[in-house]
């Protein structure tokens, strides 16, 4: 239906658009004086007075229809006004399943009623979009030709409206931030109104697998995050000792010591590396990297898990090596050559050279870039998801499997997502933590990496 | 300087040539050089790394770009099947008895083994070429039909027939009938076309990438239409016209760092936002190709930025010389040339998108379903959390199938990088 609509707002405005020039043109031939703004403008105008306000509408209420709709049939609903949220849901979706014809048992008299309420008010919605579409369409399109005389400033008007789209286009990244913080805040909140924010924050045992309904057989449920974010810093550390020598190493020969031409092949080899979807990267742990390590351990006589914070941390260390390595690279650009070259004056060798010149001038930089991947490691999810544990456990050995913040959100969220009870809403509030995090070190960073380069 | 020279006599002169500083010379060497040998080995490692990760994707991925079939020989002729319901024919004896003849008396007690070669929805394969070809109801045709995966393992050598009985998925029984099969001739190993053509499924060898890669370009096409526009408005909006306020400046900082908040935090966003608040449809790639677009506008408006940057402002003045407005300098003569840096830009944040699986997942994109999705507003997986479900399957023949998906979203990735490299090499301009 809405598809229909928007096909027809483009129809509709193209039309316009070509009687609006046509009719543009022909006055501009019939005037006396000077027309103020070309065919094409009045065109351009007319054509965005009838599609714009009319997408604009549709797009609102195509958003706010389910939830209305929603609305509409509780308040009507015998018994609505002391149900918990949970069975509203319950209702809601019925009602709305045998709407769409799928009837799995006898439904209760009050809930066909609902269907039946519920039916009603779904046509006249549709009726009443259908209906201010069209007269949203046929009052612009009118206005817009109408408004054709040789003295309109049609390209003042269009070009306005240009401005008010770009102007609308920076604020989503502003309304997507706020977007984020708000939903997370708001799903947070609920979270603590069931569990204490003190025994989130510091509760040592993290058991979310509770009972949804009432007649489960679960666990009494913990939600404290030390040990997730334990296993976050676990994982995140162990990428870092990979990722941090390695990117830097290679960073300090492909920038000092290579050739031109074996830079010019192996750096874009290197930028695969970061080009690679993490969930390629996550089966790789699983299918080859996990088992290795196993079977090393047990050669060393450890008892490695199959799902060892190692095989995770290592793969993901070797994601972020050109992450690294790129950024290192800028920062022993930006170095100037009179640092190097009076170094080379003293009868340094290169190695002294960078070790003790190009590293200290560039180390700002440098930190600014780890920072940057730490905060990478920490937030990310796929290849953690598939080779990390699930269990929270507090230990150091990279041998034993440890879960993290971002597994913990994915596997919470995956499946059911009914947003009453605490174990879905405690992923919000990992998600919470994870943003803070994140966002703190990000900011951190990227003000060191600025500071330094204006330093040079 | 007298003190210079003051210190310069009290130092004994260095003998640069004794055995002492040549010792120290060679130290220094060699340290230089073992530093440059650590470089070499990082870059080995991360090279290495990236060799054994193709090698072992194309090792496990190969076998799944074929199937084993085995090609029956159906006379419908002979059965009382109604053509205008063909559905209700009795399909599943039908071929069961079929199958059965393609070797000489297979005895009651094998018969459950000598089915399971064969998929278990052979009977419904048949019947939809039926309902396809309703001619076929009147005459003998041969059938191809996969075998089940075990067997399709047995034929590529996955299995080692030397293993003992118990420890390896196909029994003694199947792999006696498998041979005669083969002796037969009628097991062939054609290019799979059902892993292109297929939705998912439980059973490896009918799953397929169709719904993966068909709702994989929705929820792209959406992120395109979302983000390509508006990154370049907000972008021209932020180079060009915004005042440097706090404002501004606020929407700047803003953008670099929404860049760099974790993909999963944008899933939690759509979860909360799309799908709660807003009530969208579960699984939809409209969501997934919304909350993408959140990811991929930064990278549009930085690219936007850099290159209207590049536009030398003698473009911009001439336009404004010979009397263009503000907008018309920038539409008309600065984005064009911009153009090709903002594709470029644009696909390789395409490209990113349709590797991002954790938002994905949290909206509902890893459903389990069978059909491909004929909308935006159809559940549906994409191509990544395909692989994620793949992964996670159980059935040995999902390992091999994992792999090809892999290799097909790679296949994807890098025809999408060397369209933007071609862009860039072909349209780019240097001022």
């Amino acid at each position: 239906m809405a598809g229909y609509l928007f096909g027809l707002m483009a129809i509709c405005a193209i039309v316009v658009y070509v009687l609006a020039t046509n009719r543009a043109g022909s006055v501009r031939d019939r005037a006396a004086e000077k027309t103020h703004s070309r065919p094409v403008y009045h065109g351009l105008n007319a054509a965005i007075w009838t599609g714009v306000p009319a997408f604009v509408f549709l797009l609102i209420w195509l958003l706010a229809q389910n939830s209305v709709l929603d609305l509409l049939i509780l308040s009507n609903f015998p018994g609505a006004a002391d149900m918990t949220e949970a069975q509203r849901s319950l209702v809601i979706s019925e009602i709305r399943q045998v709407a769409a014809g799928n009837i799995f048992q006898d439904p209760s008299p009050e809930i066909l009623a609902a269907v039946e309420h519920f039916r009603s008010l779904e046509r006249t919605a549709a009726w009443a979009m259908v209906a201010s579409v069209a007269a949203l369409i046929c009052a612009g399109a009118f206005l817009g030709l109408r408004v054709i005389r040789n003295r309109f400033r049609a390209r003042h008007s269009f070009e306005r409206a240009v401005t008010w789209f770009m102007i609308f286009s920076s604020l989503v990244a502003i309304v997507t931030t706020f977007g984020i913080v708000a939903s997370l805040l708001y799903e947070a909140g609920q979270f603590f109104a069931r569990v204490p924010f003190y025994e989130f924050l510091f509760g040592l045992r993290w058991e979310p697998q509770i009972a949804i309904r009432a007649d489960q057989v679960a666990g009494q449920g913990a939600f404290g995050m030390v040990p997730v974010l334990f296993g976050t810093i676990v994982i995140s550390a162990l990428a870092m000792i990979v990722a941090v020598p390695v990117g830097i190493l290679s960073a300090i020969y492909l920038t000092e010591y290579s050739a031109e031409r074996f830079r010019a092949v192996v750096k874009p080899l290197l930028e695969i590396l970061a080009g690679i979807p993490t969930v390629v990267y996550g089966f790789f742990a699983v299918l080859t990297v996990a088992p290795l390590i196993r079977s090393i351990g047990l050669s060393l006589g450890i008892d490695a898990a199959p799902n060892s914070a190692l095989a995770a941390g290592g793969v993901m260390g070797v994601m972020l090596i050109p992450f690294i390595s790129s950024l290192s690279d800028d920062a022993f650009a930006a170095v100037p050559r009179a640092m190097r070259e009076g170094s080379y004056a003293l009868g340094a060798t290169k190695g002294e050279t960078i070790r003790k010149v190009l590293l200290p001038a560039a180390l700002p930089g440098i930190v600014g870039g780890v920072l940057l991947a730490l905060s990478r490691a920490i937030g990310e999810t796929m290849i953690v998801v598939m080779a990390a544990g699930l269990i929270a456990r507090m230990t150091l050995n990279p041998f034993e499997a440890v879960t993290t913040v971002t597994v913990q959100i994915v596997t919470l969220l995956i499946g059911d997502s009914e947003f009453d009870n605490p174990k879905t809403l405690a992923a919000f509030a990992l998600g919470l933590v994870l943003f803070i995090i994140t966002l703190g070190l990000n900011l951190i960073a990227l003000r060191t990496v600025r500071k330094y380069r204006e330093k040079y | 300087m007298a003190d210079a020279a003051a210190s310069s006599t009290l130092r004994a002169p260095v003998d640069w040539q004794s055995a002492e500083m040549d010792r120290r010379r060679k130290a220094r060497y060699a340290a230089d050089r073992r530093l440059q040998i650590y470089g070499i080995i990082s870059i080995a490692f991360a090279l290495g790394f990236l060799a054994i990760l193709v090698g072992t994707l194309l090792y496990s991925g190969y076998s799944a770009f074929t199937q084993s079939m085995v090609t029956v020989e159906i006379d419908l002729s002979g059965e009382e099947i109604d053509p205008n319901d063909i559905r209700a024919a009795n399909w599943r004896s039908i071929v069961r008895d079929k199958l059965e003849a393609l070797v000489p008396d297979v005895p009651r007690s094998d018969q459950r083994d000598y089915f399971n070669i064969f998929t278990s929805s052979a009977h419904f394969l048949v019947r939809d070429e039926v309902l396809a070809d309703p001619s076929l109801l009147n005459r003998s045709a041969r059938y191809v039909i996969p075998l089940s995966d075990p067997l399709d393992q047995l034929n590529k050598g996955s299995i080692d027939r030397n293993l003992p009985e118990e420890q390896r998925r196909v029994n003694d029984v199947q792999i006696g009938y498998f041979d005669q099969l083969k002796e037969q001739g009628a097991i062939s190993k054609p290019f799979n076309t059902a892993l292109f053509l297929n939705a998912d499924s439980r059973f490896p060898e009918l799953a397929g990438l169709a719904g993966a890669i068909t709702g994989s370009f929705w929820a792209l096409l959406v992120c395109f239409l979302i983000s390509f526009p508006m990154g370049i408005a907000a972008a021209i909006y932020l180079e060009e016209f915004a005042p440097k306020n706090k404002i501004t400046d606020a929407i700047e900082i803003n953008i670099n760092n929404l860049a760099a908040v974790p993909s999963v935090v944008f899933g939690l966003l759509g979860l909360a936002m799309f799908l709660g608040w807003f009530g969208l449809p579960r699984s939809a790639p409209l969501v997934g190709g919304m909350v993408l677009s959140l990811m991929t506008l930064p990278t549009i408006i930085i690219v936007t930025r850099a290159s209207l940057k590049s536009v030398p402002s003698a473009i911009r003045e001439a336009a404004l010389g010979v009397g263009a407005s503000k907008h018309e300098a920038i539409f008309h003569h600065i984005l064009p040339l911009a153009m090709p840096t903002i594709l470029t830009g644009t696909i390789i944040g395409l490209a990113q998108a349709l590797g991002e699986t954790a938002p994905l997942l949290l909206i509902g994109m890893n459903a389990f379903i069978t059909s491909a999705s004929g909308g935006v507003l159809d559940a549906s997986t994409a191509l990544p959390t395909q692989i994620y479900i793949w992964a996670d399957s159980p059935e040995r023949g999902f390992v091999s199938r994992t792999s090809a998906a892999i290799l097909v979203l790679l296949g994807f990735l890098v025809t999408m990088n060397a369209i933007a490299i071609f862009l860039r090499q072909r349209f780019e301009r240097r001022w």
